[in-house]
């Protein structure tokens, strides 16, 4: 029996469980998507449509998929931690054959009511397998290299087919909080060091392989790390992106433009402006403050989540929910890098606020779990 | 599933420690990228708001109105008319083909215009307007807009284009506009922006292109909102342009139009100038050409038509052409020899027909000789002989010094294009540009303006004029720039002893009034407006030992090309100057023949403002002056009614 299951007498249960949320986590996400909506609002000219409307909806529905995961026990989600993992895999797969193709890049399955991105589902399915491996994992055995082998090859399985579709970005942030995890889980710094040291020999690689008959990356993502590191090359070209969205960022100044008042957005000089971008389009109308007061809400929601799991004395559960916030973080740290031109343009969301149905989701989703986790922590 | 308990507590530790850690650089880069934030949206604010400005905001020129060019009567020379032209937005259209070919029911659509507006419309936005058809009548455009409803996209838009009314009369005084090439805007140091604006035109010949700073005026602007797709989203604010100023010309059109007809389809040229004030009452070129056929375009049949005409229509020959001045140079030998005093009036020199310089005969143009001749009778009856004789006795420089300062060599502050200075000949011009030491026959061909002088029919004006007045006259053809009245040329005085010009001017009235002159054919018998001239003959050839030998072939006999060109300049009336006039008909023949009778006729025709009474003309020639006047009054009426534009 597990630890769990010595406490369960004393978690809560029925509709009780609602008290027991993490009430504060469910406020943030809300205020979040608020902003989202009032930026989605905002792009589209003061309009509730394409935008707003639909992801009011979505959000609706993801509060809704939060309160039916959280409210389901955390061991069950724990047992079934392999079953998404394989079905994940499954989808990528069929995304290989059955994939839309969008962007240059297959990425998902319709599957009527809205667009599947298992690479999405990936990203949660993947903490709550390594969270369960080092669950079941016995401690001292956590550091043995077989036992490091494994869960390096739970990551680079579906890194890999993402890797294929192609979609460089999605597979690095896999590859990080999979490394992550392992991280947390206690496997021996030593690991990490040799990745760390290996990682730098292949940019080094990546790089030196360029023109090369054994050329490593393809030519329009060299191309975007070219603009990246000098977006002035090529202002009118892949370049413009990144130089708009600085210039968008930049004209905001403290106190911004004003609601509805940004030029960069309006005008459509920002690219993306409803998605990728959607920060820039915020920091033009909100300044320096509307930015930072973001950045702050998404900071609270991992101080909370590390607050929680430190408070849970279940290994998979507090896996999970620092997982789940590492994967939170990963995706507005990446966004907010990329369109402050500090990172690549590889196309990552800003969760909960861009436009987007699968990531936000997934995302709640995963913050069902967080709950779920709270709920039923060993009391 | 079954398992064994596990060390949580150990594991607890582990997981909150490495938990702590990775929060702490969460927050950590977090802070990281509020640092990033600051420096962008605070430090960088300035900077980047005036890009986003500059994305935003788009300045748009407005064409300003070109200045309007008038005669010294207020009679318009060239004009901004409203062209219309019929624009389509593709996005408005809606299925492209399918409006054109209805467009086309309406309209005349020419096939070229047509593909390069197709063609254009591929490249451009599709919510920009392109011209499909341009220049189009007033009619078609009503149609087009009767039948708006069917023509979606289509628009009628009315712009302004140039007009010359008079049409050929000015073409080569006023010039043409057309579209800015890629030359103009090299020639340009720092182009106006303006010329930048599609269709914009400006001056390419004559007096639009001299004058184009002034004509074309001061561009406005409008800033207007744009998306990043470059479609204006709405207009800011709007400064109007500064139209050009306005030109007024001291031509006569009454007059310039008089000449131009009396001229016809000859290859000839007239100057007519005021001796006192210096103005160009008339400055004609033939045969002309259209200056509207360049504004729209020329094709290139209609260019090849003037290019391959062998009397070159294009040419502006009063000021871009220098002919040998033939003896219409005798003046200036004369004046330069009773100068330096190695003559007087009165002095004669025997003509036997020919002079031997240096072993060398040169002829006069009368085999059998003159006789003893005075300064009177040798201008008068053009005697070759007597100016080699004072040319050998004064020398070439004072001869070059004579012409120079009667304003031969000098090309004036006149603007038209192409305004030769001519050529005055002395020692170190043939040294430096022939490499050759300037010998005597040179001197002797020099004298009688053969040779090596060379002088435009403007030049030719301008000496006469100096000669009427003894004043540095200079031709002035703009006589007010916007209402304000420029300076006239009179010019002050040559320093030349009035004595001698006295004698010069009473036998250059000789030349027309004494039955024994070279132009008596062509004298006019009103005593107010008598006329003082001198005819010239400018060889365009050769004249072989040979052939003199065998007598020298007349005019008549030869080819076109290779007769000798006809000169005559005159001032009238003689007591007291009003006009100079200079005529060269290209290939005439004789100056006597072919030039003083043109003379003439412009001479009464601008002296008169109008036709003369026919009481002005010798009894002999009224009848056939009667049947010319009455000719051009038909062509004129003719050409009017054809071109009721004209003035």
């Amino acid at each position: 029996m597990s630890y769990l299951e010595y406490s369960v007498k004393t978690t809560p249960s029925g509709w009780r469980k609602v008290l027991y949320l993490n009430w504060p986590i469910v406020i943030l996400l809300t205020a979040i998507a608020c902003v989202g909506f009032l930026m989605l609002y905002s792009v589209a000219g003061g309009s509730f449509s394409p935008w707003a409307e639909p992801q009011m909806k979505r959000y609706l529905l993801g509060l809704a998929v939060m309160f039916i995961v959280a409210l389901v026990p955390i061991w069950f989600w724990r047992n079934m931690a392999v079953v998404a993992y394989l079905v994940s895999l499954a989808l990528l797969l069929a995304v290989e054959f059955f994939g839309t193709v969008g962007m240059g890049a297959q990425r998902w399955i319709d599957i009527g009511f809205m667009r599947l991105q298992p690479s999405e589902l990936m990203k949660i399915a993947l903490v709550m397998v390594l969270a369960a491996y080092y669950d079941w994992l016995p401690i001292k055995k956590t550091s043995h290299p077989f036992w490091v082998l494994l869960p390096v090859l739970i990551i680079l399985l579906p890194t890999g087919m993402v890797l294929t579709q192609p979609d460089l970005g999605t597979a690095l942030l896999l590859m990080i909080s999979g490394g992550l995890m392992m991280f947390l889980a206690g496997v021996h710094w030593a690991y990490f060091g040799g990745v760390i040291a290996a990682g730098i020999g292949t940019v080094a690689a990546v790089f030196e392989s360029r023109g090369t008959d054994w050329q490593l990356l393809k030519d329009y993502q060299y191309k975007r790390i070219d603009t990246f590191l000098d977006p002035s090359q090529d202002p009118l070209g892949a370049g413009y992106h990144i130089t708009q969205a600085k210039i968008a960022m930049g004209s905001g100044g403290w106190t911004g433009r004003g609601f509805m008042q940004g030029t960069q957005s309006r005008l459509n000089f920002l690219p993306e402006k409803h998605t990728d971008f959607i920060f820039n389009t915020l920091a033009e109308e909100f300044g320096f403050i509307g930015g930072f007061s973001l950045l702050v809400l998404y900071v609270l929601i991992l101080v909370f989540c590390v607050i929680s799991a430190l408070q849970n004395k279940d290994r998979f559960s507090s896996l999970l929910i620092l997982g789940v916030g590492l994967t939170l973080f990963l995706f507005f740290a990446v966004n907010m890098s990329m369109v402050m031109g500090l990172a690549p343009v590889v196309g990552v969301p800003l969760p909960l606020v861009s436009y987007g149905g699968s990531a936000m989701l997934v995302l709640m989703l995963a913050f069902g779990l967080v709950q779920s986790a709270h709920i039923h922590r060993p009391r | 599933m079954r398992r064994t308990p596990k060390d949580t507590a150990a594991s607890f530790r582990k997981i909150s420690r490495r938990g702590m850690i990775l929060g702490g650089l969460q927050v950590g880069f977090a802070g990281l990228l509020a640092l990033r934030m600051r420096h962008l949206q605070v430090d960088q604010a300035d900077e980047f708001r005036l890009l986003a400005e500059e994305n935003r905001i788009n300045l748009r020129l407005l064409p300003p109105s070109r200045g309007q060019i008038f005669d010294r009567n207020g009679r318009v020379i060239a004009a901004n008319e409203p062209s219309y032209r019929i624009t389509l937005v593709q996005e408005d259209a809606g299925d492209v083909d399918a409006v054109i070919a209805r467009l086309s029911m309406l309209v005349e659509l020419d096939e070229d215009e047509l593909n390069r507006a197709l063609t254009e419309m591929k490249r451009s936005a599709p919510f920009l307007p392109v011209t499909i058809a341009d220049r189009v009548g007033w009619d078609a455009i009503s149609r087009v807009a009767v039948n708006a409803p069917a023509l979606p996209g289509v628009t009628p838009e009315v712009g302004l284009s140039r007009i010359y009314p008079n049409a050929d009369i000015y073409a080569h005084i006023a010039g043409y506009v057309g579209p800015v090439s890629e030359r103009d805007l090299n020639r340009y140091e720092d182009p106006d922006p303006v010329l930048r604006i599609p269709r914009f035109q400006i001056g390419k010949v004559g007096v639009e292109a001299k004058y184009e700073d002034m004509l074309r005026g001061r561009a406005g602007a409008k800033r207007v909102e744009v998306n990043a797709v470059g479609r204006v989203m709405r207009e800011l604010d709007r400064r109007e342009g500064e139209a050009g100023s306005d030109l007024q010309l001291t031509i006569d059109t009454d007059l310039q139009d008089y000449v131009q007809a009396r001229l016809g389809e000859e290859s000839a040229s007239v100057v007519v100038m005021d001796v006192e004030t210096g103005d160009v009452l008339a400055c004609a070129s033939a045969p002309t050409y259209d200056p509207n056929k360049f504004v729209r375009g020329i094709s290139v049949a209609d260019y090849a038509v003037y290019r391959d005409n062998e009397k070159r229509p294009l040419a502006s020959k009063t000021v871009q052409d220098a002919y040998p001045p033939g003896s219409t140079f005798k003046m200036i030998t004369a004046l330069a020899a009773l100068e330096a005093g190695v003559i007087t009036p009165s002095e004669t020199v025997y003509c036997p027909g020919h002079l031997e310089v240096g072993g060398r005969k040169f002829h006069c143009w009368k085999r059998a000789g003159h006789g003893h001749m005075n300064l009177e009778q040798s201008l008068r009856e053009s005697c070759d002989v007597y100016y080699y004789d004072l040319a050998l006795k004064v020398g070439i420089e004072k001869i070059a010094d004579m012409a120079r300062r009667l304003g031969l060599g000098e090309t004036f502050d006149f603007p038209m294009s192409a305004v030769t200075s001519g050529l005055v000949p002395d020692k170190a011009w043939k040294l430096r540009e022939r490499d050759s030491e300037w010998v005597i026959g040179d001197t002797v061909n020099a004298s009688i303006g053969q040779g090596f002088v060379l002088s435009s029919p403007l030049q030719q004006a301008v000496m006469t004029a100096r000669i009427a007045t003894g004043r540095a006259v200079e031709p002035r053809l703009i006589k007010s720039v916007d209402s304000v009245e420029l300076p006239s040329k009179g010019g002050a005085s040559l320093g030349i002893n009035e004595n001698d010009l006295k004698q010069v001017r009473k036998a250059m009235y000789a030349v027309s009034n004494n039955r024994r002159g070279t132009a008596y054919k062509s004298r006019i018998i009103d005593d107010t407006v008598r006329m003082a001239g001198k005819t010239g003959t400018s060889q365009v050839r050769n004249i072989t030992a040979a052939e003199r030998a065998r007598g020298v072939t007349r005019n008549e006999d030869l080819p076109w090309e290779r007769r000798d060109h006809a000169l005559f300049v005159d001032f009238a009336p003689y007591d007291k100057p009003k006009i100079a006039v200079a005529v060269v008909v290209e290939h005439g023949g004789g100056g006597s023949t072919a030039a003083a009778p043109i003379a003439r006729d412009v001479t009464l025709q601008a002296l008169f403002k109008g036709t003369p009474p026919l009481e002005a003309y010798p009894q002999g020639d009224r009848s056939r002056i009667k049947a010319q006047q009455e000719r051009l009054e038909r062509e004129r009426r003719a050409r009017q009614e054809s071109n009721p534009g004209r003035a």
